[in-house]
């Protein structure tokens, strides 16, 4: 039957409408009918999303104990590889002699700059990073009324302690963990000698 | 409470009698009135936007405005503010003169057709002995201003919007106005007084000829003001914005109220010649505060103080309206079957998709037009024979030639192809 179509269209939008309301779902129950999705907005500002662990927005610097023990040893591939090029390092530090700065026995970036409004949260720093020391941060209010002196991220904005990695990302963080782990014992442990009979 | 604006504005003019000469009176009372309009149809608009954002969304499970006061109400406002503030650009090349007349023209017969509605009893700023016929004759000047202002654009989009909204709007009015007759014919009048009265002990919806032209008569209003499902003329996936595609700021927003009026008219016009206009059943006022007490106390997002405030303005107002025996005012039943039908028109716009050029017409040629032919016939055999079996009659008739007029426009479907020679 003609038109039959179209009242059913009705319908539907109709039960939606009704269904965001208290007194609306309890008509339609009373009618037997079903009540349709309800709201599903949040709020933004009041009530914030649950997100998934996987979800990442913008890289940030691990460092373990202390901000001065970053694991960043100014090896320069992330600033390579970055697809949009965002990464802007100038290091590692050297003294006078021009001989490399250790701290914790590691040598480290003098500037470690991200620019937030041209990184594109696509990952590649952290997958070629041989030190772990990079990694997705899923904080995602970033905006700011400076381009230049708000949106450049520098190496002290974006250091973060590797305890803050294992609460965002507890999954991945013990994975990053379990290898560091390893790498620490295979370097402690050089390979003995077969013992000789 | 019936007669609440009528009394007003008496003591108004009373007032200034004091210091005026007689004569001036009769100005002063006509100024009156067109003033209420003129500051209500701004309103009115701005509110129809409110409104339409948040039945919309309800529709697809949102909540629409709600960050700009209380439910999102100053929403409009802000709108207005920034529309005021956008800066207006004319194309290069575009007419200037039209350009800028083109919104203004859409605009004034929108306000225009204010003056003959009935918004209750004894509320008609102007009763013309031929207010049907004045309605008709102002509303149809809208075609001209779409037409100007997507030809003084120069853009292709615009020409093309304006285009298929004349041709839109000259299809519509033809099976409108034929729908229209039948109220004539009955009520005997073209007043739009003397039809809400004829309505007094039925409304005109009521009987086979009045549902079926009630019908007719608002989808084609629908087709007329550019409302989807009918909404050619600025089908954004076709022509960008149609014919205001090249309009912004101000001038937009004209365009904007012309259209929200229009539409607004449609109902308040559909509700004036078939829903009764002001006329109601007598349900004691005190029952509706009663139902608005319950809203204003389970309104969560109203602060605290405003929901007892309410609530206590409302069970006071319910208790007067009881001890004085009010009954619902006449322009509040006239408001609420208006709005009650301005939420079809948004309902549509939530539900359907937009029709093809050669449906729309065809449904306005092959079907809306033969149908108000036959439901003026239908109409006649109303009047000629009272009594029950004229309207079994008239009824018949219609379902009848309703029926014949879907067998004939809509033949039979394809069959499944069968292939001669292919194997």
């Amino acid at each position: 039957m003609i038109g039959i179509g179209v009242l059913k269209g009705l319908w539907v939008t109709l039960r939606e409408f009704l269904g965001t309301y208290p007194a609306g779902r309890w008509l339609l129950t009373r009618l037997g009918a079903s009540t349709g999705q309800g709201l599903f907005t949040i709020e933004y500002p009041e009530v914030k999303q649950q997100h998934a662990e996987r979800h990442r927005v913008f890289p940030f610097l691990v460092y373990d104990a202390s901000p001065d023990n970053l694991r960043c040893v100014a090896c320069k591939i992330c600033e390579q590889e970055c697809p949009p090029q965002c990464i802007h390092i100038v290091g590692p530090a050297k003294d006078e002699q021009g001989r490399p700065l250790k701290a914790h026995g590691r040598t480290f970036p003098v500037k470690f700059d991200i620019d937030v409004s041209i990184c594109m949260s696509c990952r590649i720093c952290v997958d070629v990073c041989p030190f772990d020391a990079i990694e997705m941060d899923n904080a995602h209010e970033l905006s700011g009324f400076d381009r230049f002196a708000e949106m450049v991220y520098t190496k002290e904005q974006l250091l973060k302690s590797n305890e803050y990695f294992q609460q965002i990302k507890p999954t991945e963080a013990s994975v990053v963990d379990q290898r560091l782990a390893a790498k620490a014992a295979k370097t402690a442990m050089p390979p003995q000698p077969a013992a000789s009979p | 409470m019936d007669q609440l604006f009528v009394v007003l504005k008496s003591s108004v003019v009373q007032l200034a009698g004091r210091w005026l000469p007689e004569g001036a009176l009769p100005f002063v009372s006509m100024g009156l009135t067109i003033a209420a309009i003129a500051a209500a149809a701004p309103v009115i608009m701005m509110y129809l936007t409110w409104l339409e954002r948040k039945i919309i969304a309800r529709m697809q499970n949102r909540l629409g405005p709600n960050r700009v006061g209380l439910y999102g109400l100053a929403q409009p406002l802000a709108d207005g503010l920034k529309m005021l503030i956008k800066e207006d650009i004319v194309p290069e090349g575009a007419d200037r003169l039209v350009h800028s007349l083109a919104p203004v023209v859409a605009v004034v017969p929108a306000l225009l057709v204010f003056a003959v509605l009935p918004f209750g009893r004894n509320m008609i700023a102007a009763d013309l002995n031929v207010g049907l016929l004045y309605f008709l004759a102002v509303s149809s000047i809208s075609s001209y201003a779409i037409f100007m202002g997507g030809w003084a654009s120069r853009n292709k989009f615009s020409l093309l919007g304006a285009m298929r909204g004349v041709a839109q709007i000259i299809s519509y009015e033809v099976p409108s106005v034929l729908s229209i007759v039948v109220v004539i014919m009955v009520a005997g009048t073209l007043s739009m007084g003397g039809i809400v009265e004829a309505q007094a002990a039925r409304w005109f919806v009521f009987t086979p000829w009045g549902f079926v032209a009630a019908l007719i008569f608002f989808l084609s209003g629908v087709a007329e003001v550019n409302r989807t499902p009918f909404d050619m003329p600025e089908a954004e996936s076709e022509i960008v914005a149609g014919f205001h595609t090249e309009y912004s700021g101000m001038k937009f927003a004209l365009w904007y109220m012309a259209e929200f009026l229009e539409a607004f008219a449609i109902s308040a016009f559909t509700v004036t010649l078939f829903l009764g206009g002001w006329q109601g059943p007598a349900i004691p006022l005190w029952w509706v505060l009663f139902g608005s007490v319950c809203l204003v106390a389970t309104a969560r997002t109203i602060p605290t103080v405003l929901r007892v405030l309410g609530v206590v303005a409302c069970v006071g107002s319910g208790v007067v309206a009881y001890l004085a025996n009010e009954a619902v005012p006449s322009w509040a039943w006239f408001l609420a079957k208006t709005y009650g039908l301005v939420f079809v028109l948004v309902w549509f716009r939530g539900t359907l998709p937009r029709l093809r050029v050669d449906q729309l017409m065809g449904l306005a040629w092959k079907f809306f037009l033969p149908l108000t032919l036959i439901n003026i016939a239908s109409a006649a055999l109303w009047v000629a024979m009272p009594g029950p079996s004229g309207g079994v009659l008239a009824g018949a008739l219609l379902i009848l030639s309703g029926w014949w007029l879907i067998r004939l426009n809509n033949p039979a479907p394809l069959q499944p192809r069968t292939y001669l020679f292919v194997e």
